[in-house]
């Protein structure tokens, strides 16, 4: 089942390259990955820890646990959920090509990033978990350099060669983190991992390194503060389904990696010194307050609309990072929670500004205006995913927010954490005023010449993008309900 | 059941009737005396599955005394092979190239040894695997050098062929030098040329540090010529562009894994040296580093396809030389270092052929070898477009493909030994990789062709590119066939980490 969900998007896209497939393939195998995932989501029992669906073929290493294995439990099935969500909608945004001989080429590519995704949330072995997600690089690379807009060249150089770096201190990491190990446990294995994690098999002086390492490979996968430089003009440049899976699904890896071994495996490493009196934590704090702040004042001060959600999905990695050091479990609930929230969220950002893309090729707000009124629908369109951005409450990025801020204040809190938090809490007001500031400068005031004769969206582009908002006020009315998939994955790591 | 000997009898055999079949035939064409030479090597190759394993115990004397018949030589064997058959069909592509750069080759002369003497360079390689004794080991060595003294300066015509014909032999003369200085001071010390028997006498010997190690620098200076270490890669970028394209790819792929098969067996008897292992250690971190940092730098500004891949080559034996430098580390659950460079060795072998394959034919059509030649090729032909992919992919080490689980090997290792300066120095070479590997890809697809007719690929060609994408994916997400060859041998190489 699960091998097939993976297929799904592998074959379509194989297919695209070989022979001279149309949009409409790419349309049903991102629908099929779509119900297939909701399938799943039903059928999974949440009742129950540990992984379900599993599929492991023989050991692929002589004398060691590596094998092509796949499962889900709460937290993977709840990110497969985002990609395939993202993906139906990336896939509806995707520019129009008809009559382009290379729109195989870009169809399949964009179905590749999305199989990258899939199969880093789905694996069950840390060596695919690692390799799917590297499988995405290549056909960003391809897309971005061929099909982006402005700087679009040299922003595809940097992206593939920071995020190049960054796996390959990544995987030293992880290399690092299974050697660490008892030679007798070691395996490949994401779930007997996270039992031997419960049992606390590394010594607390011999988990600091790993946690560097694998922070630091991650964190530059996820652009947290100071390796955030790629992300942005990134996002600003790619094609649309390449902004929307990128920003909304891939960058997730990285945060889901920290959740699925680093807070599990490596507790202690939190509270050891670094330098002097600065512990761990207090680097990852003073990091993600780079992104809140920091990053939150460069995208007010933005002028055009990709540039700012690009830097504003930079600046809410670090929400997720602050989830994450509170290290308790409401902190890690807020942090999944929001991962998934902000994926959906800043999907449909990316994809609205597409559409506007098209519509005007400048995107600077001095030539914007007053749009709402040739363009209802984007123009709510725009404001549902803004004001999901900025974490109005009904919608799941509140409840995230929330929960965020709630563990960065339980007992056990240091005075820095709680310093942090109440920084970060000026974050959001930094979200109303960057977004509403962006949202009145296309859609309200004196409407220009040119957005008047602006064509709405039409069509199938309503439902997928509808799928996004309504996620989203789902997860924000009945928070209880997806957070109940977690529980056990959570607990278990927290042990 | 065969004895392994006979493998490398029937491939000189094969090249000895072909040279005198290409002698005493009138037909103008030699491109049958290919198709028999791959039909053949196919042959034994498959051969090779069915040989008869050494004794356990060899009589003294014998012929098992100096020849070996392991599991890892057999891995290498078939590595030999299947090099010689991928490059004799790469000759047959290059067939234009060469009669075009031949005086002679317009009365039907000349072209003839050009698909035979690489049998006797596979004959050579073939033999260097087996051998267990220095005086056997230099044989093979210099029957691999030599033809290929004759094929690098093959295409006459050609000033850059005959300038890298000189700078290799003048450099493989030199280098072949030391390597012999080498070995008269090591038998000079022990009294022996038996690999096992040098161990032995090395060990027990007291108070000539200093000789033996001045011995084994003149062995790595000899071997450092061969794999392409710095500072002893000076000739291969001349020589890789100056070559015949097919050349070149045999060069890389069979002269780099001759070398380090040989450069596991010579530096295994002098780990045994306990007062010296930390020194040599040092020495091959440095060489390590060196070549690490020089290949994949130097390759960065380079315009030209072929001194790319030169350049890459150097880089690619930096990282076989950082696995190297983890000897002596007890091994980790990842496998000993042995097994990790004849990994990584059987993946660059997959790569740099399928890289030199599309080489040899796109270059064909495009009237050239710099990158901007390469402009569009996914419009022109999208499927060496995507084979080219593929190798530059596996090359810059993106997960999924051979090359990436050899480099996955690698710095496993590098972690196990704690050679955290190594580790940081590949960091940042990944990284370069990156950028010059993908610059091949960016051009073809990011750029438009000059001349948009479509590439035609003959079916051979085809099938083989086929193939080498196929074992990239395979070996890529599923390389235990060649890890387990390489570890079900207790002999030479596994035996080198401990």
């Amino acid at each position: 089942m699960l091998t097939f969900l993976l297929l799904i998007p592998i074959v379509t896209a194989a297919a695209l390259f070989l022979g001279n497939g149309s949009r409409s393939w790419s349309k049903i195998a991102a629908l099929l990955q779509l119900v297939v995932t909701f399938l799943l989501w039903f059928s999974y029992d949440k009742t129950k820890a540990g992984y379900q669906f599993v599929f492991a073929t023989e050991p692929l290493f002589p004398g060691l646990d590596l094998r092509y294995s796949v499962g889900v439990d709460g937290l993977s099935l709840l990110m497969l959920l985002l990609t395939a969500l993202v993906t139906v909608a990336a896939v509806w945004f995707s520019p129009k090509m008809a009559g382009d001989k290379r729109a195989g080429l870009f169809d399949g590519s964009v179905l590749l990033i999305s199989a990258g995704a899939t199969g880093a949330f789905l694996a069950k072995d840390l060596f695919f978990f690692y390799a799917f997600h590297e499988l995405a690089l290549i056909p960003t690379f391809l897309l971005i350099g061929f099909w982006g807009s402005g700087e679009r060249q040299a922003v595809a150089w940097k992206i593939t060669i920071y995020l190049g770096l960054g796996s390959i201190v990544l995987l030293t990491g992880l290399v690092d983190l299974f050697l660490a190990i008892p030679a007798a446990t070691r395996t490949f294995d994401l779930q007997k991992l996270q039992e031997i994690a419960a049992s606390h098999v590394i010594p607390a002086a011999a988990q600091l390194r790993p946690w560097l390492l694998l922070t630091t490979g991650f964190g530059i996968l996820v652009s947290l503060f100071p390796f955030h430089s790629w992300a942005a003009p990134a996002y600003a440049c790619a094609p649309t389904p390449v902004a929307m899976l990128h920003s909304g699904v891939l960058k997730k890896f990285g945060l889901y990696g920290m959740l699925r071994l680093v807070v599990p495996f490596l507790p202690q490493a939190f509270h050891q010194p670094v330098f002097g009196t600065w512990t761990a934590q207090d680097l990852l704090l003073a990091a993600l307050l780079g992104n809140i702040i920091y990053v939150g004042l460069v995208t007010i001060a933005q002028r055009k609309l990709d540039y700012m959600i690009g830097y504003s999905s930079v600046m809410h990695m670090g929400y997720v990072f602050l989830g994450i050091a509170s290290m308790n479990f409401i902190g890690l609930n807020g942090a999944c929670l929001l991962m998934f929230s902000h994926g959906l969220s800043v999907a449909a950002l990316f994809a609205i500004t597409g559409v506007l893309r098209e519509r005007e090729g400048s995107l600077n707000f001095e030539r914007l205006g007053g749009a709402a009124k040739s363009v209802p629908f984007l123009s709510i369109a725009f404001a549902m995913a803004a004001f999901a951005s900025i974490g109005l409450p009904g919608f799941s990025n509140f409840a995230s927010e929330v929960l965020v801020f709630f563990g960065g204040f339980k007992e056990g809190a240091t005075p820095f954490l709680k310093t942090t938090t109440i920084l970060a809490l000026w974050g959001v007001v930094m979200s109303a005023v960057y977004m509403l500031r962006a949202y009145k400068a296309v859609f309200l005031g004196e409407a220009t010449a040119s957005s008047l004769k602006w064509s709405d969206l039409q069509g199938g582009a309503r439902y997928a993008f509808a799928l996004l908002p309504i996620a989203l006020l789902v997860g924000g009315f009945f928070p209880h309900y997806v957070l109940g998939f977690l529980k056990p994955t959570l607990e278990a790591a927290l042990r | 059941m065969f004895a392994p000997i006979t493998l490398e009898i029937l491939v000189l055999a094969l090249g000895f009737i072909l040279l005198l079949a290409e002698s005493f035939s009138n037909s103008t064409s030699k491109r049958s005396l290919a198709k028999i030479a791959i039909f053949c090597l196919g042959w034994v190759f498959a051969f090779s599955f069915f040989v008869e394993s050494a004794p356990a115990h060899p009589e003294p004397g014998s012929f098992w005394n100096f020849y070996s018949a392991d599991t890892v030589s057999m891995v290498f064997k078939r590595i030999a092979l299947l090099t010689t058959i991928i490059v004799l069909v790469m000759a047959l592509e290059y067939e234009a190239v060469l009669a075009k750069n031949i005086p002679s080759a317009r009365t039907g002369a000349g072209t003839g040894e050009f698909f035979i003497l690489p049998l006797f360079t596979c004959t050579g390689l073939m033999l260097l695997a087996s051998a267990m004794d220095l005086v056997m080991a230099f044989a093979a060595l210099e029957l691999v050098t030599i033809s290929f003294y004759v094929l690098v300066a093959y295409m006459r015509g050609s000033h850059t062929s005959l300038e890298a014909g000189v700078k290799y032999l003048i450099l493989g003369a030199l280098s072949t030098g030391f390597f012999v200085y080498g070995i008269t001071w090591i038998f000079g010390l022990t009294g022996e040329t038996h690999f096992a028997k040098i161990a032995l006498k090395l060990a027990a010997l007291q108070g000539s540090d200093t000789a033996i190690l001045f011995a084994l620098v003149l062995v790595l200076v000899g071997l450092g010529f061969k794999v392409a270490a710095v500072p002893f890669q000076s000739w291969v970028p001349d020589v890789y562009q100056g070559a015949p394209t097919p050349v070149t790819a045999f060069l890389s792929v069979g002269s780099k894994a001759a070398g380090f098969l040989l450069l596991l067996r010579v530096l295994e008897p002098f780990l045994g040296v306990a007062a010296l292992s930390s020194k040599i250690l040092l020495v091959l971190t440095v060489l390590a580093g060196a070549t690490l940092i020089f290949g994949n730098l130097a390759a960065l500004p380079q315009n030209n396809l072929k001194r790319l891949l030169a350049y890459s080559s150097v880089g690619h034996a930096g990282y076989l030389l950082m696995a190297i430098a983890c000897v002596g580390v007890a091994p980790s659950a990842l496998g000993s270092v042995g097994s990790t460079v004849g990994f990584y060795l059987f993946a660059y072998l997959l790569m740099t052929l399928l890289s030199f394959l599309i080489l040899t034919i796109a270059s064909q059509h495009t009237k050239g070898e710099e990158i901007q030649h390469f402009n569009g090729l996914s419009r022109r032909s999208p499927f060496l477009a995507f084979g080219l992919l593929v190798a530059m992919s596996s090359l810059a080490g993106v997960p999924l493909t051979a090359g990436f689980y050899g480099k996955f090997l690698v710095f496993a290792q590098a972690v196990n030994a704690h050679q955290w300066t190594l580790l940081a120095l590949g960091t940042v070479t990944v990284g370069a990789g990156f950028y010059f590997y993908l610059r091949v890809v960016a051009a073809m697809y990011w750029a438009e062709p000059t001349d948009s007719s479509p590439i035609h690929v003959s079916g051979l060609s085809k099938f083989v590119i086929a193939l080498l994408v196929t074992g990239i994916f395979v070996f890529g997400v599923n390389p235990k066939p060649v890890l387990a060859a390489l570890q079900s041998s207790p002999a030479p190489l596994a035996a080198t980490a401990h």
